[in-house]
């Protein structure tokens, strides 16, 4: 029964993914991106990643989608253009001989892959309860691999400088995006009113458990941002100005914390990103508190786009 | 257990496929964007899958793997949002999104010198 | 493994780039360039404790992040090609941090402008980031910083906001996003395979197996793609053309090196094991062409800016020259040796002339508004010292004693000749011959008089070309390490009186090539109908490259060459004898 389930799962994966790729127009491979990504969310249920198919549904499916969705309706005017360029016959056979050629290697790698398989599991086991945190996710992410946490806030915060150089001069300092209107009396506006403060309890839920249950920061934070990205999209919110200060503290608040911490353990502890012991659960819950918001705020002005807007 | 893993494996190397596939021929960047997020799905299946594997302890996978596919995730959302960023100013800039070359100079006159 | 003494300076080399782009950053305004002036006298004394701690210990310096041993945890290893690449790249970000305040000074009056603050906290993000290509020895935590480099470099590309280098930075974002997904398939081939990310755990278990195999073709081929390694180029010239000076300095001096540590990294460390004479030879074969194509192409430009872009295609192709030559077909792994240190020695010297030769261009372009090589008569006087630098970084590019790529060549000849693999020797040296052209072409232009007086458009700043010529004297007289202490002894003696003879022949190769291929010359003396047939001969054959480079330039092509690539690697990793 459960095989049948997840045949007919990648079956219909796979067809989402090829109607997104021969779609004729990319408003509706958007949207068609956006029904895959759900359920790719199902499918780290089924691989039983838990908190992976939380953050493929908030990141992946859910702010992923809402981005090229709303890039594609911008581009609309440049498809006739772009259908001109389509390469011919050949190019097209050729394209579609090395993709078959490298998804078979693939494919006959993935079959030799050894059985039993290696696992890290057993060493993250032994090890979990010098972090005295529950979930080994989270014990992974912050005690044992912190740096790759530390350095993904930093990769974040490099996009978002990224986005923000893409700002004519002109607008240098001012509010990213533009503003929206929706109409007030109508279902954005009243969703936009009605969820946030459902999401952002949820977001601070997740965030909280994500110590000894499948959750976590990255997944809080997502929920934060699309809490916010729904409340510009209806006009009742606003982003501020890059040029105020506070705002930029904010934004390295979390990683400078983490930075902080790790320091620390150099003399507490012995090692940079170490913990003295008995002392790892707090610490770790400091760092998650600080990046939280850091990270919602990094997320949600990396999806607003660069300043367009002089600042009043 | 590993019937799940290697079948979404294989799924993962059919979905790497067919971004690879897209990539290559859609012309317009908005689709190059979606087509190398099917392949950093693929990619992340199949690691979802290597962890599948792995699982031991009562735990449904290897942390491990489970851990730094969500790091892969926020960096390759952060990516599509940097790439859409940018094809969007270069619309503002010029009405136009493609990546194709800009035409070559015009020859030079040189070959009459000699 | 265990933490090693000094291994905390590996940990400080990373963050304390990160930590000024923070300050920086929040701080705004003005305080980003002082931040980045901090950070940049900071992290030139952490290179210098580096270098000084590992000649002290004869072991790699280790760190053990957070005191986790892999599997499990994450180690920083900085090993002999480590100790090559931090001190160098800290020295050319020195150089470019210095001539950079000329032209990203916050001007007065306003309190914070875009291009300043964003130039000045992506130099010191591409720093930390290579510095953590260079350190680490996890698989994952290298994807990590590959991504944190094409995030701070693609922003640098377009930091005009022109229609060209936006689109220019598209391509090269997407590109390079293509080179890093297949990277990271590699690593979760190889997780999936062996269980750890850890180089040198990796390093005892892998096996020719599907899964290292593909592995192994995959990661290659990824950061072939971010390396821009002819036939995968598209999106260098354009990105590197259209970019501030500075900004290319960095881009072809410094952000290229990242991506090509890594090849060498995975070839010598995790795969020296899984590699054939084929896959070795194939790789040599594409750094063949990009000097071949590279160099006809730079030679037809009528833009100095993409002609240095052009010569950097090239320079890449010498950076993979040293795989097969240090292939030793007897125990059929990759060596560290000679060809090695060649390698190594030819990528610092590129990053210094290279960033020297894309200052000195973006000094001229200041002074005459404009830099079509055909209007350089009269330069010479005008901008002295500018030309005196492009002079000296082009002899140190086309390996001229006693500049470090002389050096390079002469490790890389004497591998080629031991092993017999005289096809090499002839590659590396038409190699020299066409760099020179190029470069003999534009010092021709150069030094030509004017009709009348050339008067700067705009005032030069005097510190921004000491800073360029320092970093071509830099180059050019790395092969002198040669005399210092005892280790480098491997090294040429460059000061032997019958290299300057070798010398001399590369210069005159070099005019007679610019004469037959390149464009705009002042006219000959009216002669032979031979002679002129003979021009218009080598010209087409030169506009054929040009154009063969163009439709390899579209995405199409090179999506098509990237996978062939891919596929090509593959089966040469599986033919073994």
């Amino acid at each position: 029964m459960i095989e049948a389930f997840n045949g007919a799962l990648a079956l219909l994966v796979l067809v989402l993914a090829i109607w997104t790729v021969v779609a004729r127009d990319t408003f509706a491979a958007a949207v068609g991106f956006v029904a895959y990504g759900m359920l790719l969310t199902l499918v780290w249920v089924q691989l039983q990643g838990i908190d992976v198919a939380l953050i493929e549904g908030a990141i992946g499916g859910g702010l992923t989608g809402a981005m090229l969705i709303a890039a594609a309706s911008r581009l609309r005017p440049t498809e006739a253009a772009a259908r001109a360029e389509r390469p011919g016959l050949p190019t097209r056979l050729a394209a579609a001989l090395v993709a078959a050629c490298v998804a078979a290697a693939l494919a006959v790698a993935v079959l030799a892959l050894p059985d039993p398989a290696p696992t890290l599991a057993r060493e993250t086991a032994d090890n979990m309860a010098a972090t005295g945190v529950g979930n080994p996710i989270t014990g992974v992410l912050l005690a044992f691999r912190a740096m790759d946490t530390l350095l993904e806030a930093i990769v974040v915060l490099f996009a978002m400088i990224g986005v923000w150089a893409l700002a004519p001069d002109r607008a240098w300092g001012g509010r990213p995006g533009r503003l929206h209107r929706a109409d007030p009396d109508g279902i954005l506006a009243y969703l936009a009113r009605v969820l946030p403060p459902i999401g952002i309890v949820v977001a601070v839920y997740i965030f909280w458990i994500g110590a000894d249950l499948p959750g976590g920061k990255f997944q809080g934070a997502s929920i934060l941002a699309a809490m916010w990205l729904l409340a510009a999209m209806a006009g009742l919110a606003d982003a501020p100005p890059v040029s105020r200060t506070s705002l930029r503290v904010a934004l390295i608040a979390g990683p400078v914390v983490f930075i902080a911490i790790g320091a620390a353990g150099v003399w507490t502890a012995g090692a940079f990103l170490a913990y003295p012991d008995g002392l790892a659960k707090p610490l770790i819950k400091v760092i998650e508190w600080a990046l939280l918001p850091s990270l919602a705020l990094t997320l949600a002005l990396i999806l607003a786009g660069a300043p367009e807007r002089p600042a009043r | 257990m590993t019937d799940a893993a290697t079948l979404f494996g294989l799924c993962a190397a059919a979905l790497v496929g067919l971004g690879v596939y897209a990539l290559i021929v859609n012309p317009q960047p908005l689709r190059k964007i979606l087509a190398f997020n099917v392949v950093g799905n693929g990619v992340f299946v199949l690691f979802g899958a290597v962890a599948h594997r792995g699982a031991a302890l009562g735990w449904g996978g290897d942390p491990v793997p489970q851990a730094l596919l969500i790091t892969g995730l926020v960096v390759a959302f952060s990516a599509s949002a940097l790439a859409i960023a940018v094809l969007l100013r270069l619309f503002d800039e010029t009405g136009s999104a493609t990546v194709a070359s800009d035409p070559p100079e015009k020859p030079d006159a040189d070959a009459g010198k000699a | 493994m265990t933490t090693t003494p000094g291994g905390l300076l590996l940990v400080a080399a990373v963050l304390v780039p990160f930590v000024g782009v923070l300050a920086g950053f929040a701080l705004g305004g003005r305080n980003a360039q002082r931040a980045a002036t901090l950070t940049i006298l900071a992290g030139v004394g952490i290179a210098i404790a580096i270098v000084a701690a590992m000649a002290r210990s004869d072991d790699d310096l280790v760190y053990l992040l957070g005191g986790w041993a892999p599997p499990l945890g994450i180690a920083l290893r900085a090993d002999g090609l480590a100790l090559v690449m931090i001190p160098a790249i800290a020295v050319v970000i020195l150089g470019i941090g210095v001539y950079a305040r000329a032209d990203f000074a916050t001007p007065p009056g306003v309190r914070e402008a875009r291009a300043p603050l964003v130039f000045w906290t992506l130099l010191l993000a591409i720093w930390g980031s290579l510095n953590l290509v260079f350190v680490s020895g996890d698989l994952f935590t290298l994807y990590v910083a590959l991504e944190l480099l094409t995030f701070a470099a693609v922003p640098l590309v377009s930091l005009d906001g022109k229609a060209e280098t936006l689109r220019a930075a598209l391509r090269y974002l997407l590109y390079a996003l293509l080179g890093s997904v297949f990277y990271l398939l590699g690593a979760v081939l190889l997780y999936g395979a062996y269980g750890t990310l850890d180089i040198r755990l990796l390093a005892e278990q892998v096996r020719p197996e599907p899964a290292a195999l593909a592995a192994a073709a995959l990661m290659t081929v990824g950061l072939l793609a971010k390396t821009a390694l002819f036939p995968l180029h598209l999106w260098l010239p354009p990105a590197h053309a259209g970019a501030p000076p500075a900004a290319s300095a960095v881009l072809s001096g410094l952000v290229i090196k990242g991506s090509w540590f890594l090849v060498v990294r995975i070839w010598f460390d995790v795969f020296p094991g899984l590699v054939t004479a084929p896959s070795a030879q194939l790789l040599a074969a594409f750094g063949a062409a990009a000097i071949l194509v590279g160099n006809v192409v730079a030679l037809r430009q009528e833009r100095l800016k993409l002609l240095v872009a052009y010569s950097t295609v090239a320079q890449i192709g010498y950076l993979f020259l040293m795989f097969p030559l240090a292939f030793d077909a007897g125990t059929a792994t990759l060596e560290r040796g000679g060809a090695l240190a060649g390698g190594m020695l030819q990528a610092i010297s590129h990053a210094t002339a290279k960033a020297a030769m894309f200052m000195a261009a973006g000094l001229v372009y200041r002074a005459l508004g404009h830099d079509r090589i055909a209007g350089f008569a009269g330069i010479g006087r005008a901008l002295p010292v500018s030309v005196l630098t492009f002079a000296l970084a082009g002899l140190a590019l086309m390996g001229l004693p006693p500049s470090g790529a002389f050096a390079a060549k002469k490790l890389l000849l004497d591998a080629a000749g031991a092993s017999g693999q005289w096809w090499w020797e002839v590659v590396l040296d038409v190699g020299g011959l066409l760099t020179a052209s190029y470069v003999v072409l534009v010092l021709a232009h150069a030094l030509s008089p004017a009709a009348e007086p050339v008067k700067p458009r705009a005032p030069v700043s005097r510190l921004a070309e000491m800073a360029a010529l320092a970093l071509a004297i830099c180059s050019l007289a790395l092969g002198l390490a040669a005399l210092g202490p005892a280790p480098l002894d491997a090294l040429p003696n460059p000061l032997d009186p019958k290299e300057f003879g070798s010398a001399l022949a590369v210069l005159a190769g070099g005019a007679v090539l610019a004469l037959a291929l390149g464009l705009r010359l002042p006219p000959l003396p009216a002669g032979d109908a031979a002679v002129a047939g003979v021009r218009r001969a080598t010209v087409a054959i030169g506009a054929a490259f040009v154009r063969a480079d163009g439709v390899l330039r579209q995405w199409p092509v090179a999506g098509l060459a990237l996978m062939a690539a891919a596929i090509a690697f593959g089966a040469a990793l599986l033919a073994r004898a």
